[in-house]
């Protein structure tokens, strides 16, 4: 049953292709389309890039936010066209994807670390140290030694420590647990790093960016991290960090796209870019890739449609509060896309 | 044309009239289709085969549903089951990062949360029954009361669980805080163990609130439709024996209608095991488990939602094992309820519902 269907579609999509070739503008190719999951990280500027698309001449995309993890099952299942996701494919999945994938970085994110203190509205300074210790609830006052020394003339209450933390399992908190990891040997050998991983005792899960914001807001004397966007945009408090040259920096499109610049873009472009050396960078950021085959009957209209979403699609990053991809990795990328379409 | 029979004329006593009245009933009444006519000895129409064979067939289906569910549950986790035997349901460490899990705080915390939610409606939903049963429909002054009281009941069934989660938090857990959390973690109760721990609203006691009020309406309007189908004699028997309302009440119709409550009873706990989203939003998703109540928790349901998505291999082989354990905890609730309700009810036709 599942081998007629898929014969089927590719019968459809053969005679798709066939009618683009005739004729780049018919309305059968326009009609097929491009399907992606995963990310819900991504998914305020993947609807954007949806409606976009096709007016600036390209087919039409259909992208459904389940979380990145199920978008790759999606892709290995061959259900979707394309993948979005906050972290790159593991040993396990790509070995289960059988033909070869490529990982295209399309926009930066930064997580913030988002709080709620009575009397501290704004500009609070943490460092790395400070915030792995939170989190692993060893300072447990706001007004603790650790946090003062770097606020001077703040007055920080003598209130208990809520931290928040995603419940369901995030590319977010990836890129949290990633940076801790890498600022905090005790961090990695009790927590470590990952999607979900086993929170030190007290800490509050919330579902999705909304769920954590939701705690932020309402407890006082709360710290969390969420999403820039979701910060932004329920006007929560964020904390500038200190980042690995010692600057105190606060997340922005601006700060992110400088982190991710001082990272050499590896071959397969999946580099993890928390705790970034760059003196501006802001050092919790993380690429959100889009992942497709290499090969493959649809491989040719993703690669184009991630093409455009590298280089014009990235002009609206900023409204959404993303950072774009550096002049460093858009020349990486098109040379990704460039080479493995000349390779073909 | 009317066929007169005069009794006189028959000569029959009363209660020989009786069974030639009987007599006469069933002859007029039309041959058995199904049961025990149908099988002695007239084929049955072609039709009432086709009806019979379409509802045999839903019957099995469910069957075949219930059946398939458990296999498919059992298939997708057997990598965890093979991993970590029967100590998966003792473990209490869940550590996605170490692939190592164990399900006891989320069986912990669903049975607790679901108890504390009983505690709460079981007490409130009988007595609103029996004030709609019972007390509304024979007062002057209240009478008025039961039609709109009742359609409220059903309504706070008809609400998205989701809704119940935003209510929740926006306004349940904020006032919980300030009014009664607050409060009592300041205070001498606090060393009680169901009061310890911090106040945050994020806990076992937002969780058990907002199961209490969902699975209010369906303990209340099972409770309700069984004690208005308590037959009128049962009542005035009791009254002509000179029993008060409350007499009655109390020794007659709650007795009467027992075993049918005790179902009631058990419907709502199952309705509030399996329920994710509302608690999944105020209950602190921490995977632990402490006997206060304003302790963070995770029930079996929830972890479910929200992990589910971005888990893989062992790790999602665990998670299908916490649909398997749910499965089975259903299971005994309701294997439970049967057991119980059977008990009762004999215990019932003994005494011949005592008074």
């Amino acid at each position: 049953m599942l081998k007629r269907l898929s014969l089927l579609c590719a019968i459809v999509i053969a005679g798709c292709t066939s009618g683009k070739s005739n004729n780049p503008d018919s309305t059968a190719a326009a009609s097929a389309g491009l399907t992606g999951a995963g990310s819900t990280f991504i998914n305020p500027i993947m609807t954007h890039w949806a409606s976009e698309y096709p007016k600036d001449g390209g087919i039409s995309i259909n992208y459904q936010s389940v979380g990145s993890g199920a978008g790759i099952n999606n892709l290995i299942d061959h259900t979707v066209d394309f993948a979005g996701s906050d972290a790159p494919m593991n040993a396990d999945e790509l070995a289960r994807a059988k033909a070869p994938v490529i990982h295209v970085p399309a926009v930066i994110g930064a997580v913030c670390v988002g709080y709620n203190v009575n009397g501290v509205s704004t500009g609070l300074k943490l460092s790395s140290q400070v915030i792995a210790d939170i989190f692993l609830g060893k300072i447990q006052y706001w007004n603790d030694k650790a946090i003062a020394s770097a606020n001077a003339g703040v007055k920080l209450p003598h209130e208990k420590i809520f931290t928040a933390h995603r419940s369901d399992g995030s590319g977010t908190t990836a890129i949290f647990t990633d940076y801790l990891s890498k600022v905090s040997p005790e961090w990695k050998s009790k927590v470590g790093q990952g999607k979900t991983v086993s929170w030190p005792e007290g800490g509050l899960g919330g579902k999705g960016n909304a769920g954590v914001a939701e705690i932020l807001k309402q407890h006082a004397n709360s710290i969390g991290y969420v999403e820039l966007a979701y910060a932004a945009q329920n006007n929560i408090a964020y904390a500038s960090v200190q980042n690995a040259a010692g600057n105190f920096v606060a997340p922005s499109s601006e700060s992110a796209a400088a982190a991710a610049e001082a990272f050499p873009m590896p071959d397969n472009m999946t580099a993890m870019i928390t705790n970034t050396s760059a003196a501006q960078g802001y050092p919790i950021t993380g690429f959100t890739w889009l992942i497709t085959y290499k090969d493959g009957p649809k491989a040719d209209a993703v690669k184009k449609f991630i093409a455009w979403a590298t280089t014009k699609g990235q002009a609206d990053c900023k409204a959404l509060y993303y950072a774009p991809i550096p002049q460093s990795v858009a020349a990486a990328v098109a040379a990704q896309l460039g080479t493995s379409s000349a390779a073909k | 044309m009317a066929v007169h029979v005069s009794w006189a004329a028959t000569g029959l006593s009363a209660p020989q009239r009786i069974m030639a009245l009987e007599e006469i009933t069933l002859m007029l009444e039309p041959r058995p289709r199904f049961g025990l006519g149908a099988v002695l000895g007239k084929r049955p129409h072609r039709g009432d085969r086709i009806y019979r064979g379409v509802l045999t067939a839903a019957a099995i289906s469910v069957l075949i549903i219930i059946v398939g569910l458990l296999l498919e549950l059992v298939f997708g986790s057997r990598q965890s089951i093979s991993t970590f035997g029967l100590r998966f349901f003792s473990d209490s460490k869940w550590d996605p990062n170490g692939q190592h899990f164990g399900a006891l705080p989320f069986i912990l915390g669903t049975l607790y949360s679901s108890f504390w939610a009983l505690v709460i409606a079981l007490p409130i939903s009988l007595l609103t029954a029996i004030f709609l049963a019972e007390i509304a429909p024979t007062s002057r002054t209240m009478r008025w009361v039961e039609r709109p009281v009742s359609f409220m009941v059903e309504l706070l069934a008809a609400i998205p669980s989701v809704v119940y989660g935003l209510w929740g938090v926006l306004v349940l857990q904020p006032w919980l805080v300030k009014y009664v959390e607050g409060p009592i973690a300041k205070g001498p109760l606090s060393a009680l163990p169901i009061f310890g721990d911090t106040a945050n609203g994020y806990d076992m006691l937002a969780a058990s609130l907002i199961l209490a009020i969902m699975i209010l309406p369906y303990i209340t309007a099972v409770s309700r439709d069984l004690l208005r189908a308590i037959p009128r004699t049962v009542r005035e028997g009791s009254y002509a024996l000179g029993a008060t309302r409350w007499e009655t009440i109390k020794g007659v119709v709650l007795p009467y209608a027992r075993a049918g409550i005790i179902g009631a009873v058990m419907l709502g706990f199952g309705r509030a095991l399996g329920e994710t989203m509302a608690v999944t939003m105020v209950i602190g998703n921490a995977p632990i488990f402490k006997t206060s109540l304003f302790s963070s928790g995770y029930t079996l349901a929830s972890v479910i939602a929200n992990e589910l998505a971005e888990a893989s291999g062992l790790y999602r082989s665990a998670l299908i094992e916490i649909g398997l354990c749910l499965f089975l905890i259903t299971l005994i609730v309701n294997g439970g309820a049967k057991l119980l309700i059977f008990y009762t009810a004999k215990d019932l036709n003994a005494t011949g519902g005592k008074v």
